[in-house]
């Protein structure tokens, strides 16, 4: 049952984006995804749109795990509100949810409209409505928005779908150079354009709280510096090029302080920097590796990875006392951790006997999930709302984006066509 | 035009190493996915190179460590020691740069990169060459010198590429 949706789901994926740079195959599914029917949504003109919305929507739920979508050969009737809507018909098919829409084109910039209303078809009853507008070439951002109402309408929980990931690419120029490119795209890999392009490499790229701004490492000058680029406008400003690394920027939640790494010409060490007065503050100073900072979600500490217990393992700083703590003991590689939204885990590469995974471990048990099967997984970064996290992996000797839900039950690729893409970074929620 | 003259030499002076790199490669009996690799570091011989017709100085080699190590061994020290001598009566600047294998983590690497040059800019600073002489800079895994994973290419990848320019 489930492979057919699959299937289906692929070709309908295949068929409506056939030029995209990546495509999504999905390696993983959940064992008991609840059924929805997204029913095609009717058009008030006569050309066809550019954009497949139901499909899209579709492709979204389906990713998230907890959904299975009814394939439309199966639906006993086509409705397009909710007055039309015969809950017999998707009790017959096993369909626990309905989504009807209507597109419309209506006068001025925004000029398309979506009204979308969702059933329950247990109690019978309209749980949700809808009406969107937007720009005609934003078509696929209309849709994530739509998916994003229903999943947390379903599930309680925010969805994440209309949020954007930023990466780095690599492309072989000749036998010894590439071409680094920094990449946006959507979440889902669709839509993907370059943000900026070196033949020097490119690294770490971090997200401002706000969306607007990444913070980078450029090696454009021969020499590792910090920049940050304004998405809308392309400005970028380098804020760090002291001697030796400039690395791992990240920004604090509140968005008024940068964490980074340092050498300035000794040896590595975890840094803030007050953005406003572009003051410098070491944060731990050791002889040893200190690198990979990630702040907590409530901004009074920083995570990090240090080699100072001689292999690199997960270390807190508080920012109040400096007080340090271990955090991992498990394994003999526990590096670049990343928090979940609530502080009360992280995320983080894992090693054991040479295999490089993400992992996630819970800090009231202190337990660590491996959530990745591949080798050499690098640079987890979780979804905004925490339950889909995406790293860099390794297929057919090519760096790839892959997914996995946080419980480890749905996992995807995003195969890249044309080079090796590594480093994405996840959003935040964006208005 | 010394500048771009040199610059080009210097290219060339690398490629030139990093292609006896490869052809001098001693094959390890690492099997993949070990995680402390016993490849013994190597040098390579001096290679002397053409670069300005009658002033023929070449400094240029590649330097290869251990796994997630930095250390350096005695017979690198030996072949340092030759360079550093040489280096003496020059006033060019040798740039170091440090890279690691695709193991572990981007930043992490970087951070091993950078342990590594400074490695070897510490030992030549020992042998008498002046810290103005000499600049390092990592690049982590971000620039491997040959593609494809395997013990191999790990190995050719966890390096020191001494680049000498006028």
């Amino acid at each position: 049952m489930r492979t057919k949706w699959l299937a289906a789901w692929l070709l309908l994926c295949i068929a409506s984006v056939a030029n995209a740079q990546l495509t999504i195959e999905i390696t993983q599914g959940n064992d008991s995804p609840t059924p929805i029917a997204i029913v095609p949504f009717s058009w008030s003109e006569s050309e066809a749109l550019a954009v497949n919305i139901p499909a899209v929507i579709g492709a979204d739920l389906h990713r998230s795990g907890v959904f299975s979508i009814i394939d439309k050969k199966d639906m006993l009737s086509l409705p397009t509100s909710s007055d039309a809507v015969f809950f017999r018909d998707w009790r017959a098919i096993g369909s626990e949810y309905v989504l009807v829409g209507r597109i419309a084109k209506i006068l001025g910039p925004q000029a398309i409209q979506i009204e979308y209303e969702l059933m329950d078809v247990q109690s019978q009853q309209k749980i949700l409505t809808g009406t969107l507008t937007g720009s005609s070439n934003k078509l696929r951002d209309l849709a994530h928005a739509v998916a994003d109402d229903v999943y947390e309408k379903v599930t309680g929980i925010e969805g994440a779908f209309a949020t954007k990931v930023v990466y780095v690419s690599a492309v072989q120029a000749n036998d010894k150079n590439f071409t680094y490119r920094l990449m946006l795209s959507d979440a889902d890999g669709f839509g993907e354009q370059i943000v900026f392009e070196s033949k020097e490499p490119i690294m770490s790229p971090s997200w401002s709280p706000d969306g607007k701004q990444v913070a980078y490492v450029s090696f454009e000058t021969r020499k590792a510096a910090i920049y940050v680029h304004t998405l809308a406008t392309g400005q970028r400003d380098r804020l760090t090029n002291f001697p030796g690394i400039n690395g791992a920027p990240t920004w604090s939640p509140d968005g008024t302080k940068m964490a980074m790494v340092l050498s300035k010409g000794t040896n590595p060490d975890i840094y803030v920097m007050d953005l406003a007065t572009k003051r410098l503050t070491r944060l731990v100073s050791h002889f040893a590796i200190d690198t990979e900072p990630a702040w907590t979600s409530d901004g009074k500490a920083v995570v990090f990875t240090s080699d100072r217990g001689g292999k690199p393992q997960i270390y807190k700083v508080t920012l109040a006392d400096n007080w340090v703590e271990r955090l991992t003991f498990e394994g003999d590689y526990n590096a670049r951790a990343r928090m979940l939204p609530d502080d009360r885990g992280m995320i983080m590469i894992h090693a054991r006997n040479g295999s490089y995974h993400v992992a996630l471990q819970m800090f009231d048990t202190g337990r660590i999930y491996s959530l990745s099967k591949t080798n050499l997984d690098e640079s987890p970064t979780i979804a905004p709302n925490g339950m889909m996290l995406m790293y860099a992996t390794q297929y057919k000797k090519k760096g790839i984006l892959a997914a996995v839900s946080i419980d480890g039950s749905v996992r995807y690729r995003l195969p890249s066509t044309s080079s090796d893409v590594r480093e994405p970074a996840w959003s935040p929620f964006l208005d | 035009m010394t500048v771009l003259k040199s610059v080009k030499s210097t290219a060339g002076i690398a490629l030139t190493a990093l292609i006896l790199a490869g052809c001098s490669s001693t094959s390890t009996t690492d099997s993949d996915d070990t995680m402390v690799d016993t490849t013994p570091v190597k040098v390579q011989p001096l290679t002397p190179v053409e670069v300005d017709g009658d002033d023929a100085f070449v400094i240029g080699t590649v330097l290869y460590f251990d796994f997630d190590k930095s250390e350096l061994r005695a017979d690198v020290r030996g072949s340092l020691d030759e360079r550093a001598e040489a280096l003496q009566s020059k006033s060019g600047v040798l740039r170091l740069e440090g890279h690691a294998d695709e193991r572990g983590t981007r930043e992490y690497n970087m951070a091993l990169g950078e342990r590594r040059a400074k490695a070897v800019a510490n030992y030549l600073s020992s042998q008498g060459v002046p810290a103005s002489q000499i600049e390092t800079v990592s690049y982590g895994e971000e620039k491997p010198a040959m593609l494809g994973g395997g013990s191999d290419a790990m190995a050719k990848n966890r390096r020191v590429e001494i680049i000498y320019s006028e």
